[in-house]
């Protein structure tokens, strides 16, 4: 068993929901752990795959925040955008031998504060259980595999 | 350390706020200075008691201009709070308000953390993020665009009604949408109205008369919301008006149809104690003032079956038109106000009180009705089973709110409205005996206190603390079980009708209402206003604002309030002439765009078009979500004052590594 580590998280919070709900936690004085740090993003639909992989490289985990689905999204549709987005980088993830459960996507209102502490609470948690995210040793044995390809 | 870009010409400010001790108790707001003036675009920094303050707001501008500062970064409360203010304090020392931004080490680190050292350490962190993100950030103004100076009004109870009056009488067109065949809401079922004991009527009906006469306002009933696109200022709404089959100009409320119509169905407005027929008038005040067919009721129009009601001998004007059609409204605003009201919480969720079974144990609404001099009894108040004048009665507040199996909030308004119950029914029943089961006497209005004690003297009404637990009738008496917690003994009582206020709930499609329209609703579906002091009346989407019971229970004097400051809001936006549209938008770098148009399937707005095989972004149709800038495939897309550049230095800062 390897040392228990503090994991690090990012948060990409979207402004009017993610953000506001993580806001919402604040005015009730909720508790949670003190290594999140977050990003205001317009819209969940605005984060590149790549913004994420670059935050992997930092913190043990990324989670998103966003409004939620179907009909929440202050963009129309934002939110589906990502929510296929993460779709894609988590297969991603595992083709790099990073476990997908690194990248937590949920849909937090502006009124779940309550959540949203939950939330971080639950992934830190999950994060601890994963341990340190060391890139150079991910994926050292397996090889590709390519779909229809063997 | 990273070294970054325009780090020569960049001088920036940090100011840090103790927020009292809302932060100063869990951040070392002098280790973040310390921290922060280490970093090489920052030359100054300093902490204080109230940033927001005038005295704190006074520091940033003598600090900008004795120190040419370019940039500043207040690490405060949230940007919800204190963006604006902070953005216009830069204004003022001659910054752009883009130079302004805001690390929010209030919501977001010392009232969610407790360890000290951490929280410091994390704020740091947050103001340094900030401070990649201000030095990176364009000078922008806002870009200027036109607006439709037209409000729509949703809902047309007392709300709606007190909005589209104020909008109207200013100048400006509204349109106001109903659902129901008339507008008056809530209101107009009431008997009196607590605590001065007016008459709803006599206040509510000129208003709707007002309403129905003023040039500026269009009533549209029948009508519901299909779908709005667009934002503040240019709104584009899909109204659907279901057909009345009566053409409210044509009729003459003969009420002769009424008279052959030979359908007969439960009155709404008279809460299901009397019966209406499918062709009606709401009540005789209604507004627009004309029969309409219920068409779910009626025996047909197509085929016809009946068709009675048409016949030159009964309708003499011709009014009856079974071909109405439905129609697909489209107008554009720049204003919305939703006024979208309340009903009551189904009794029949409480079966222990058996509001379903029993005839005599009737909702508060049903009460009002049988109070009011046009309910079913003309005012006198009889027993729905046998229609004796009941002797004994009995109020049960809180049937279902303050209670968690139901609804856990309180519903404001029951207590003062029982207490007016039974001042009116002590009038009308000089020997009345009337008691009343309460958790809390919540009168909390103007003048409330005074109204409670004088329907305690003269009623000599019995209020007993505690919680009604069961009723049922047996023998023609309604009997009522409960617990006195004051006297901490058992109740048994026996009247002859009891009745049950009921929570006020939202209407039950509200949640798709604010999709629609992208606000929000809070954990007991009331619509979420943008922030309880800042913003009462606002959404989360700019230019639609919240009034009534659709917001919160409340008061009829609270919500004309409100929807008097939800017009004084929109007037602010409808009497410009331009209004400032966001300048933060997507950004196309032409020369390598490759014009694949990628960007132009996941525009939500349709803001970017191809031009001469390249992507062109329209700003004022842009809202700034940045879809696109994740999309491009090229990279060449990216948000203004957002950019992917400040994302990664902002990454970068977050880790600590700068």
């Amino acid at each position: 068993m390897e040392e228990e580590i503090e994991p690090r998280i990012l948060a990409f919070l979207c402004q009017w929901c993610g953000y506001q709900g993580a806001d919402m936690a604040g005015t009730s004085r909720l508790k949670y752990p003190p290594s999140i740090v977050s990003i205001l993003v317009p819209c969940s639909g605005r984060i590149k795959i790549a913004h994420v992989l670059e935050a992997l490289t930092k913190f043990e985990g990324v989670l998103i925040a966003g409004c939620h689905v179907p009909s929440d999204c202050h963009y129309i549709n934002g939110n589906f955008k990502c929510l296929n987005r993460v779709a894609l980088l988590k297969k991603i993830l595992e083709q790099m031998g990073i476990d997908p459960a690194r990248v937590r996507l949920e849909w937090i209102s502006a009124t779940e504060g309550r959540k949203f502490a939950r939330v971080v609470g639950e992934f830190n948690q999950e994060l601890k259980e994963l341990g340190p995210l060391n890139l150079a040793h991910t994926n050292k044995n397996d090889s590709i595999s390519l779909p229809g390809v063997k | 350390m990273e070294s970054f870009l325009r780090k020569d010409q960049e001088k920036l400010g940090v100011f840090v706020c103790h927020c009292g001790r809302n932060i100063a108790a869990t951040v070392d707001t002098k280790r973040v200075v310390e921290e922060i003036l280490k970093h090489p675009a920052v030359v100054h920094a300093e902490d204080y008691d109230y940033v927001c303050s005038d005295p704190g707001q006074a520091l940033i501008e003598k600090a900008i201009m004795e120190k040419r500062l370019t940039g500043v970064v207040v690490a405060a409360c949230s940007p919800s709070l204190h963006e604006t203010t902070f953005r216009e304090t830069v204004k003022r020392a001659g910054l752009n308000t883009y130079k302004c931004e805001i690390a929010n080490i209030r919501e977001q680190d010392s009232w969610v953390h407790e360890d000290r050292e951490k929280a410091t350490e994390k704020a740091v962190k947050l103001t340094k993020s900030a401070v990649e993100k201000v030095i990176r950030n364009e000078a922008l103004r806002p870009v200027k665009v036109g607006l439709y100076k037209k409000a729509l009004v949703i809902g047309g109870g007392i709300a709606g009604i007190r909005a589209a009056l104020d909008i109207a009488d200013a100048g400006f067109p509204v349109v106001l949408v109903e659902r129901k065949p008339t507008i008056g809401g809530h209101m107009a079922q009431l008997a009196e109205t607590f605590p001065t004991l007016d008459c709803a009527s006599c206040i509510l009906t000129p208003l709707m008369s007002a309403v129905a006469h003023h040039p500026n306002i269009k009533v549209l009933t029948l009508s519901e919301i299909v779908d709005v696109e667009g934002y503040l200022g240019n709104f584009h709404v899909c109204i659907k008006k279901h057909p009345r089959y009566v053409e409210p100009d044509k009729c003459n409320l003969c009420n002769e149809c009424g008279n052959v119509c030979p359908v007969a169905v439960s009155s709404e407005f008279d809460e299901g104690l009397s019966l209406r027929k499918a062709i009606y008038i709401p009540f005789p005040q209604a507004v627009p003032s004309s029969y309409v067919i219920d068409i779910n009721a009626c025996l047909g129009t197509s085929p016809l079956i009946c068709g009675k009601c048409a016949e030159p001998e009964v309708c003499g004007p011709q009014a009856v038109n079974f071909d109405d059609q439905e129609e697909i409204i489209k107008e554009n605003f720049g204003v919305i106000i939703v006024a979208t009201g309340y009903e009551l919480y189904n009794p029949t969720n409480l079966g222990e009180y058996g509001a379903d079974v029993y005839p005599d144990v009737i909702t508060s609404l049903q009460f009002e009705r049988l109070l009011s001099p046009s309910g079913p009894t003309g005012g006198i108040p009889k027993r729905p089973s046998d229609e004796e004048i009941p002797k004994k009665i009995a109020f049960i507040h809180c049937a279902g709110s303050r209670d968690e199996r139901h609804q856990p909030y309180c519903s404001h308004i029951c207590c003062t409205y029982s207490a007016k119950h039974a001042l009116l029914f002590k009038e009308l029943v000089p020997d009345a005996e009337i008691h009343s089961f309460y958790i809390d006497i919540r009168a909390v209005g103007k003048n409330y206190e005074d109204f409670i004690r004088r329907v305690q003297e003269e009623t000599g009404i019995h209020y007993t603390r505690g919680k009604v637990s069961r009723i049922y009738e047996q023998n023609g008496k309604v009997k009522i079980f409960g617990v006195d917690t004051l006297l901490d003994k058992r109740i048994e009582l026996e009247v002859d009708m009891a009745v049950l206020a009921l929570p006020m709930v939202p209407v039950p499609d509200i949640q798709d209402l604010a999709s629609k329209m992208r606000i929000q609703i809070d954990g007991n579906n009331f619509l979420q206003e943008l922030h309880p002091k800042l913003h009462p009346v606002e959404s989360a989407t700019s230019g639609i604002f919240l009034a009534g019971v659709a917001q919160s229970p409340k008061d009829i004097q609270d919500t004309v309030a409100q929807a008097s400051a939800c017009a004084s809001k929109a007037l602010g936006i409808l009497t410009q002439e331009k209004i400032s549209h966001i300048p933060t938008v997507a950004t196309v770098d032409e020369e390598d765009c490759s014009g694949c148009s990628f960007c132009i399937s996941v525009c939500p707005y349709g803001a970017i078009k191809l031009v001469d095989g390249k992507a062109l972004v329209e700003e004022v149709l842009c809202e700034g979500c940045g879809i696109c800038v994740s999309t491009c495939p090229s990279g060449v897309i990216d948000l203004r004052n957002h950019t992917d550049e400040q994302v990664s230095f902002m990454i970068r800062a977050l880790a600590g590594e700068i």
